[in-house]
């Protein structure tokens, strides 16, 4: 257990995700197994040991300490499991157990002794151990590791391409005894999921001047959908449907699951569309990260999957095959299915690149964030390799926004101010529209950083706010309403493009015309 | 003089807008205004004021004001060896093992005994001489951690964490956040005592008061200052230290990817680190914590408690369960965030 509460502590403290990864690798190398794959479900949250309530604990505590006395010190930490793992009596004598040993007592243990068994082993523990333990049995670990870092550290770990990883990880369960064994130099295990995920093709940013070096005929150009790219798949009858990372979005998305009568495996974006009309992003959105969708969701919000590509089509893999050949196939099994959920995504008609750019520069829909260019001749290969897909955004959106509160940066950044919210105006007040933390270069920091030290109004812990005089131009990919925000706008991928000294404040953006880009 | 009337503690000592007062004494104890007269326990900022008529503490004290607020900072500076007899009382000096130069003091007119700890700490420290019982009809304690949830692990156990995260990160440089007077010269002694010899570099704030030690026979190794000129790579590997104030400021611009630690008993309370931003939180305090709060008054066994500042609910609510009597003062000035 102390293993594991050092590693939960590094973690909960590490900002940086790069630094995140490290204490990963680290820990993989030094845990034992079963303890580090164990470990490593905790973190992802694919371990359930859910039968420990927060009023199982207030339980154990008040027979160990004064109410009072616990009520003052709950109040001052703030969290129920740190209360009790530091006001629980000290131990004259710690004994360590692993990992394993914890996980599986208290997957064995009758609930009725439960608590016996939890409060034997918060009085063997260390501080630290207790607050680990706990966090493991409530599992509310939140030290900000989701599966996909977790994979992005095992693939380090292992010197493999994180998409060999994605692709099993469906077959694989905790301790993770193969996937291990493997990354240590061991054979691949054989991938044991059915309906497995297949590491999706990524393209590369492009524009104009690179694309000058192409000949356009070697290339197809199909819009960029604003949605969610996906893998869906029904092989024998197991039918699934990934993100892009490999993530199982199955539960959230029913309807396009019940319409993937086929066996094969497609590439898509998956939209949300009323009739022929695609909804935007937001729409999208509000099916997202639900474990269960109600029928009035369904109804209100139906989901649809725009083919771009495919992979597997009863029982052939058509990945070797080139572009062009796998999408006349496409073409076939998307009029064969005849399901107005599953359609086709249109090729566009054009002989030059500046052909495409007016295209580009007048989509016929709002949701269409740019156009996707694909050579011809190419398979369909894991991961982003250059010169074969591009994507090629249309110009992000612009607004003049005023620098409101800025907060302290860490690891590189560290003192300097690097995390900046701003607002625009509404009724002659300034309403906070967005954060965001990249966009400028080393010397616009060092301007914007001087700026905030320069014109401090108030300071909350590592906040500051700033006189609001500064004007910034900040660009954004979309907007969405939202209701969390007092502004009733949430902007999608915001940054800092340049500083506007030459504005004054007065002469920044409105609410109102920020709302217009909804 | 057994035809006068025996005072009661509150008449020997009790709390007015300035401090603590003892009228049989015409003298204040850490008072938070100037007055005519003073008693210090010790130099922090909020126990030790600037201005005040005449001023007795420890040598070491009066030197720590002298470096902190320039030679003039009274009118007349009194060097409290062991006791000393003002008026009607006798004022006795014990070491309170909190910072350099800290005492308790204990105020006794022969019929009753209170002993105002300051701040005090019972865990060994390189930096100052150790903590010592000072018996008293009366306890006066500070109770900055005075809530159960603080029992602060041994700090060689904490300066271990630190050196293992120097030796994991060899490309970064670790940041350490200490207090000027105490807890950095404490932090540095506590890895001199754990092996760490290369040079540690400390922030400007830092030197007079690391000199000051030095002098006072603490070994401190090597020190630098942390300037510019040496370039980012020349941190790399090292242990910097400099007052938590100075990593808001632009000085902490020139480290290269550095971890923030910060040494203080607060960091014991995860959401207190994570307000701050640390990244590797080191628990040491200068503060007594829960055992050793509640120790020190099973150990003086005194008929009544006073508490000072810091958690006093609790506290006080400690020993109605353990039948002592005690009461807050609700002292105001002093701040229990400087740990
Ligand atoms: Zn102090």
């Amino acid at each position: 257990m102390q293993e594991f509460a050092e590693l939960l502590e590094k973690l909960a403290f590490t900002p940086s995700r790069n630094g995140k990864i490290a204490h990963l690798k680290q820990a993989f190398k030094t845990l034992p197994d079963p303890d580090r794959g164990l470990a490593l479900a905790a973190l992802t949250g694919d371990l359930a040991l859910r039968n420990v309530t927060p009023s199982l604990l207030r339980g154990l505590v008040a027979d160990e300490t004064d109410p009072e006395l616990f009520r003052l010190s709950y109040d001052f930490v703030g969290d129920l499991a740190e209360t009790v793992a530091l006001i629980w009596p000290h131990s004259t004598e710690p004994e360590d157990h692993s990992l394993s040993e914890a996980v599986e007592e208290l997957g064995k243990t009758a609930k009725a002794e439960l608590p016996a068994l939890i409060m034997r082993r918060l009085s063997s523990m260390t501080p630290t151990q207790r607050y680990a333990y706990l966090k493991l049995a409530t599992g509310g670990l939140r030290v900000g590791v989701s599966a996909r870092l977790a994979r992005t550290a095992l693939a380090q770990f292992g010197s493999v391409p994180v998409e060999e990883i994605e692709e099993l990880w469906h077959g694989l369960s905790a301790p993770y005894l193969p996937l291990f064994q493997w990354l240590e130099g061991g054979d691949k295990p054989v991938n044991l999921a059915a309906a497995p995920f297949r590491p999706v093709m990524l393209s590369t940013p492009t524009d104009l001047d690179d694309l000058s070096d192409h000949p356009p005929v070697q290339f197809v150009a199909e819009w960029k959908w604003d949605g969610i790219r996906v893998q869906a798949t029904n092989e024998g009858g197991t039918r699934r449907l990934y993100s892009r990372t490999g993530e199982d979005i199955s539960n959230a998305f029913p309807d396009v699951v019940d319409a993937l009568n086929f066996e094969g495996t497609l590439d898509g974006e998956l939209l949300i569309k009323r009739g022929d009309t695609v909804a935007p992003f937001g729409d999208l959105q509000k099916r997202l990260g639900r474990k269960r969708v109600g029928k009035a969701m369904l109804d209100s919000h139906p989901a649809a999957l725009r083919a771009y590509d495919l992979l597997l089509w009863d029982g052939r893999d058509m990945r070797s095959q080139p572009f062009d050949a796998r999408r006349a196939a496409l073409g076939d099994c998307i009029a064969a299915l005849n399901d107005p959920r599953i359609d086709l995504s249109a090729l566009l008609s054009f002989s030059t690149w500046d052909d495409l750019a007016r295209l580009r520069e007048n989509p016929p829909e709002s949701v269409i964030e740019g156009v996707m260019i694909k050579r011809r001749d190419s398979a369909y290969m894991a991961g982003r390799k250059r010169g074969n897909w591009f994507k090629w955004k249309r110009d992000p959106m612009l607004v003049d926004a005023v620098l409101l509160y800025a907060q302290r940066g860490h690891g590189k950044r560290s003192g300097y101010y690097s995390d900046f919210t701003f607002g625009v105006w509404q009724e002659g007040q300034l309403v906070p529209v967005g954060k965001a933390y990249f966009g400028f270069t080393d010397a616009e920091l060092k301007e914007l950083d001087r700026f905030v030290r320069n014109n401090t109004t108030d300071r909350f812990g590592p906040v500051r706010a700033v006189k609001p005089e500064l004007v910034v131009e900040v660009a954004f990919e979309g907007l969405n309403a939202s209701s969390r925000h007092k502004s009733g706008v949430a902007m999608r991928f915001p940054r800092i493009n340049r500083i506007r000294t030459d504005k004054p404040a007065a002469e920044a953006g409105t609410l109102e015309e920020l709302k217009a880009f909804l | 003089m057994p035809s006068l009337p025996v005072r009661s503690p509150q008449e020997l000592l009790h709390p007015r807008p300035a401090g603590l007062y003892c009228p049989a004494g015409d003298f204040y104890i850490d008072p938070v205004q100037p007055v005519a007269r003073a008693l210090i326990t010790h130099g922090h900022a909020d126990h030790a004021r600037a201005g005040h008529g005449t001023v007795w503490a420890s040598r070491q004290t009066l030197d720590i004001m002298a470096i902190r607020y320039g030679e003039d900072f009274c009118q007349t500076r009194i060097p409290v060896e062991d006791r000393v007899d003002i008026a009607e009382v006798r004022a006795t000096f014990t070491p309170a093992g909190h910072v350099l130069g800290s005492m308790q003091i204990t105020v006794d007119d022969g019929n009753t005994a209170i002993t105002v700890s300051g701040d005090y700490a019972r865990v060994d420290n390189p930096a100052c001489a150790a903590f010592a019982l000072a018996p008293c009809d009366v306890f006066v304690t500070e109770a900055t951690f005075g809530l159960p949830v603080f029992n602060h692990p041994s700090p060689q156990s904490e300066v271990e964490k630190l050196l293992r995260s120097v030796a994991a990160q060899p490309d970064r440089c670790h940041l350490v956040g200490a207090y000027a007077l105490g807890k950095a010269q404490r932090v540095i002694a506590l890895l001199r005592q754990a092996g760490w010899d290369r040079p540690i570099y400390i922030h400007g704030a830092l030197q007079r008061l690391c000199d000051y030690h030095i002098e006072q026979g603490i070994d401190l190794g090597e020190l630098r200052p942390a300037t510019v000129k040496q370039g980012k790579d020349a941190f790399k590997g090292q242990i910097i230290l400099g007052p938590p104030s100075a990593f808001a400021a632009t000085w902490a611009q020139r480290f290269p990817d550095p971890v923030i630690c910060f040494a203080s008993g607060w960091m014991q309370v995860r959401a207190r680190a994570r307000q701050r931003g640390v990244e590797l939180p080191l628990i040491l305090s200068d503060h007594v914590d829960w055992p050793d709060l509640t120790r020190t008054i099973q150990d003086l066994s005194p008929q009544e408690v006073w508490v000072t500042h810091g958690r006093e609910d609790a506290l006080v609510r400690w020993c109605e369960l353990n039948q002592i009597k005690a009461r807050p003062l609700r002292l105001v000035g002093y701040e229990e965030e400087a740990d």
